[in-house]
């Protein structure tokens, strides 16, 4: 087990390597640091220019399974029949970061990502459909982790 | 300079599905050594996509991405023997590009 002082001292240090590798390797880089550092799913949408609150959708899907024997490769797919969708992210939430991944979508590409995640514990599973105007739409799927290995 | 990516490309109906396998350590930051240090993040930012050198896709992952990542999209159009090109950046700065022909 650790105790809250580790654990807060290894949260300061994750941060202090994260921002000099930020600032060193990679200034001219597109990627959205500050939204896949979220902790929270909430700060993470905010960090992505979502503000409107989630809507559940039928029109957005999620693949993935109900019970990931290993939490390091869980197959997931993430697909909508939704129009004007301009992103496509898939959460954990109980992840220590919950954004995995963030598809954009353009004319020449389907709504439809299929990747594989790590997954740290049995959590919900998010797939988020943002669409041109700023709405955000979601299917949600729980996915338990076994962590012994044994498929119970 | 990462291994070389395994991409495969079929063209149905209008529609290219392209599988990508990438070979890549995608360190998440939260794991540690055996001298308890904190292993820095290592992973893939970006993932981009061309088809016949125009770019038809993009994303972007965090470290919760899986080690050797697979990922799987759809590319409205193309045909057998387009060319599609898979390119990746990791957080080091490291990039690396791989193509295959449409089949």
């Amino acid at each position: 087990m650790q105790t809250r002082r580790e654990t807060l001292r290894q949260g300061a240090l994750a941060a202090g390597v994260l921002t000099a590798g930020s600032l060193l390797s990679q200034p001219a880089l597109a990627f959205n640091k500050a939204a896949f550092d979220s902790k929270q799913m909430a700060d993470a949408l905010k960090g992505l220019g979502v503000t409107s609150p989630l809507a559940e959708s039928k029109d957005v899907t999620l693949t993935a399974p109900d019970i990931a024997e290993n939490g390091a490769v869980v197959p997931m797919t993430v697909a909508t029949s939704l129009p004007n969708v301009k992103e496509m992210l898939l959460m954990v939430e109980k992840n220590p970061s919950p954004l995995v991944a963030m598809f954009k979508v353009g004319p020449e590409v389907e709504a439809n990502f299929a990747t594989r995640s790590k997954m740290g514990q049995s959590s919900d599973v998010y797939a988020i459909a943002v669409t041109t105007d700023g709405k955000a739409l979601y299917a949600k799927k729980e996915v338990k982790v076994t962590l012994g290995g044994c498929g119970g | 300079m990462g291994d070389p990516m395994r991409i495969r490309a079929q063209a149905k109906d209008d529609k290219t599905t392209v599988r990508v396998l990438m070979a890549h350590e995608m360190e998440s930051g939260q794991r540690k050594d055996s001298s308890g240090k904190l292993i820095p993040a290592w992973h893939i930012t970006d993932v981009t996509a061309t088809l016949n050198g125009k770019p038809v896709f993009a994303c972007e992952w965090g470290p919760a991405v899986s080690k050797n990542p697979f990922l799987q999209f759809t590319i409205k159009g193309g045909k057998a023997g387009d060319k599609v090109a898979v390119t990746w950046k990791d957080t080091k700065g490291d990039t690396r590009t791989d193509e295959a022909t449409v089949s």
